[in-house]
């Protein structure tokens, strides 16, 4: 870890003032340097999926993988196998368009990763380079291991590969407006991650006319499962585990982590008895339950039946599963959402009764075991909501259409070249 | 059972069965009549299928978390009965319980907290020095946990000052003054934990190097609200009182554990510095991971009983403390009933998630 500080070269071909250079002496840098933080405005944006960036990130991912520690932690592991070749190359035919168009990297991306999950500022830096970027990020201001063991493999490949050093910058900041306005007034993009109250105060900083912004704000995500398929299906176990990584790795709360779970078909009820049973073996043996949660759960869970008339709370074993059956669905129950181990439970009959659910910008991500069509006299419906349909286990799959952002789109410009 | 057959019986005089026989009686009642008269609790005992047929012991009746009051307005008594309304004093910026009280409930509050202490103090009123300033209890209307103690706990001082000016300074003068007029007499002091050692103890310190001290070996110190701050302070209950005997003297010191939202009912630590239970209430631990009831020496979440609240559905609540019961109706003070040590708070758990906490440290 190298603090910033000492005499920058160049200063004339900056954009960033002396007094402002004192603040980035507040910046702990993790991967580069204040020297080419000030710098990077004045670097060349690169076409999306660039020769260079494919072969650093590849490096990174064989790196990643060979580093021992790795295996402990199933967010790095995933996050280094998709940033090998094969699956680079992947999103590359899949976004990169035949046209005779041509796309180029927004310029300076500043990026503002969540404080409480490990991994998902390197999605969003990788996304940024991949793009074409030059990239500020702002990495957790917890020391996770997980952090600490991707940057290593970082640092290491940017040593081969000089020509990508210029575009990557993981900084740690504490509270700092003046470095939140710097660092948006030198951005073409800022990038801003840790829901509604994070871009609050992000968007107390301007940014330049041409500027744009990509912000992922608090949302909520369901679970719709149809019960006469899931009994059908042979690997009970493989999809708790699923619904466990879907939900309890991340506390469930992340946005994409289900907070209700939507039952359809003929046999809800002994579906819902194995499935919660499946589960609880996963969690029994996965999670680390705190007490304090317990007493959350319980609170919510009394604080849905005051607020809700009909409500039932399911008597389970213990508290590590909260289930509250609702009568009636709505958006606004998720003001009462809770997490680690929550769930609010409906029974549906008609998939337009989860309509006033869905009709909301909050609603993200549906997770579904069944048949996808179902859902398409709802989407069709004209609802606010919902941005992604995936079977349950993907909801944290991370893509390049993300949030409804198709990031390819967000994160590039579009030269338009016509023909004569 | 009515509350004024309870107020009729010595404090800590029931055997185990006689008590459970007692609570039980009286706590499936108040059940019966805040699902009767507060909606709000009548759902919750709707959704999770309460059926007061099977309930054969209080322990098995519903424990409502605490931070339910803060969340909701519950109350089993029309507005217009309502009294006074008691506040937590929650960590600034959190929300704060609001406990509804009626003449009734309230009354009978002070009337269990005057038979608890007096098993403690003597019936008599004593001369008292409240260790805080006069200005937290200004507001009637509003009484923080700080006021609410301290005028809980006046109704046992024939003659009262406060210990500090509003500015939160000794006031040695009219200390002394106080001391010499009942010298040689008991005298109650009462403070919260961390009023007492920040604004009494320290300052009885300093100026006990220049050469200044009081005298206080006849006096009773009762003291409450917890460790929590005095963690940070790196102080322990045993060198607390050793200190505290050390610069004045004191010998009779009494920490006791309460909660605004059972107020009346608290928990006084004896003379073997174990808290007790008295028949007025009840302390059962729970086990985190299913709310089992937890074995004797065994840690676990606090759950609270109580026979008096009527206006607010109190009677029986989770607490967010943790705390061990050390054995019942055989603590060498000779108190019956329950005895047990709180821990401290349960954690707050860093919740992982993609919203985070980063702009509450703006704040």
């Amino acid at each position: 870890m190298q603090k910033s500080g000492g005499a920058v070269t160049h200063m004339q071909q900056s954009l960033i003032n002396l007094e402002e250079m004192e603040a980035l002496d507040d910046i702990i840098f993790l991967v580069g340097s204040a020297e080419i933080i000030n710098k990077m405005p004045f670097i060349q944006s690169r076409i999306p999926f660039d020769d260079d960036v494919m072969s650093f990130l590849n490096e990174v991912s064989k790196e990643i993988m060979s580093i021992k520690e790795t295996r402990q932690y199933a967010d790095v592991v995933t996050l280094a196998f998709w940033l090998r070749k094969a699956s680079l190359m992947k999103l590359k035919e899949r976004f990169h368009k035949q046209s005779s168009n041509l796309h180029l990297g927004k310029g300076l991306a500043f990026h503002i990763a969540p404080s409480n999950v490990p991994v998902n500022y390197a999605y969003s830096l990788v996304t940024g380079l991949l793009m074409g970027n030059v990239n500020i990020v702002r990495v957790p201001s917890k020391d996770f291991p997980q952090v600490r063991l991707i940057n290593r493999a970082i640092n290491k490949c940017l040593d081969k590969h000089e020509r990508v050093r210029q575009y990557v910058c993981l900084i740690r900041y504490e509270r700092s407006s003046k470095l939140n306005d710097l660092l948006s007034s030198i951005a073409d993009i800022r990038i801003v991650w840790g829901g509604d109250a994070t871009i609050a105060e992000l968007r107390k900083s301007p940014l330049k006319p041409r500027a744009s912004e990509i912000t992922f704000a608090d949302r909520y995500s369901l679970a719709v499962i149809d019960s006469d398929k899931y009994l059908e299906l042979e690997n009970k176990d493989r999809i708790a585990e699923d619904f466990y990584n879907d939900t309890y790795l991340t506390d469930q709360n992340a946005c994409t982590s289900p907070r209700m779970v939507i039952w359809m078909g003929e046999q809800k009820k002994k579906a819902k008895d194995i499935f919660w049973a499946e589960l609880h073996k996963v969690i029994s043996k996965k999670y680390e339950y705190r007490t304090i949660q317990g007493v959350n759960k319980l609170t919510s869970s009394y604080l849905l039946a005051v607020m809700n008339e009909g409500v039932k709370i399911e008597n389970t074993i213990d508290n590590l599963i909260v289930r509250v059956n609702i009568p009636n669905v709505s958006a606004n129950l998720m003001d009462l959402k809770d997490n680690s181990g929550f769930f609010m439970e409906y029974d549906c009959d008609n998939i337009m009764e989860l309509r006033n659910l869905c009709d909301d910008a909050r609603c993200q991500t549906i997770g579904y075991i069944g048949n996808s069509n179902v859902f398409m006299p709802l989407l069709e419906s004209g609802i606010k909501g919902v941005d992604r349909i995936v079977p349950i286990g993907n909801t944290m799959d991370f893509d390049l259409i993300w949030d409804g952002y198709n990031l390819y789109d967000r994160m590039t410009r579009e030269i338009v070249i016509d023909a004569m | 059972m009515t509350f004024e057959e309870i107020l009729a019986i010595s404090p800590y005089s029931l055997e185990k069965n006689e008590k459970y026989r007692l609570l039980t009686s009286r706590l499936t009642e108040l059940t019966r009549l805040h699902r009767q008269n507060c909606p709000e609790y009548a759902r919750i005992l709707t959704s999770i299928g309460y059926n007061s047929d099977e309930i054969l012991d209080y322990k098995q009746i519903p424990f409502l978390p605490v931070r339910l009051f803060k969340e909701l307005s519950l109350r089993s008594v029309p507005k217009e009965d309502v009294v006074k309304t008691m506040t937590s004093s929650g960590t600034t910026g959190q929300a704060v319980s609001h406990i509804y009280l009626d003449k009734y409930t309230s009354s009978n509050q002070q009337k269990t907290m005057v038979k608890i202490v007096s098993e403690f103090i003597g019936s008599s009123r004593v001369p008292m020095i409240i260790l805080d300033c006069p200005s937290v209890v200004k507001n009637r209307i509003m009484f923080s946990a700080r006021g609410a103690g301290i005028l809980g706990f006046s109704i046992f001082g024939s003659n009262k000052i406060y210990a500090l000016d509003d500015s939160m300074k000794l006031n040695v003068e009219k200390i002394s003054e106080f001391l010499e007029k009942y010298r040689g007499q008991k005298i109650l002091l009462f403070g919260f934990t961390f009023m007492v050692w920040q604004h009494f103890y320290k300052e009885l310190l300093r100026l006990k190097q220049d050469g200044i001290t009081f005298d206080l070996s006849e006096g009773i110190l009762i003291h409450g609200g917890g460790w929590k701050k005095l963690v940070n302070e790196a102080v322990s209950q045993g060198e607390f009182y050793s200190k505290l005997n050390e610069v004045c003297g004191i010998r009779k010191i009494h920490d006791y554990y309460g909660m605004v939202e059972q107020t009346g009912c608290i928990y006084m630590q004896c003379e073997c510095g174990h808290l007790h239970a008295s028949i007025f209430s009840d302390v059962i631990t729970r086990r985190p991971i299913d709310f089992s009831e937890c074995e004797v020496g065994e840690k676990g979440i606090i759950q609270v009983v109580s026979t008096i609240p009527e206006s607010y559905p109190g009677h029986s609540l989770l607490t967010e403390d943790e705390g061990i019961i050390l054995g019942e109706d055989d603590c060498a003070c000779g108190r019956k009933g329950k005895y047990f040590k709180v821990v401290g708070r349960i954690e707050n758990a860093e919740i992982r998630g993609c919203s985070d906490t980063y702009a509450a440290k703006f704040n």
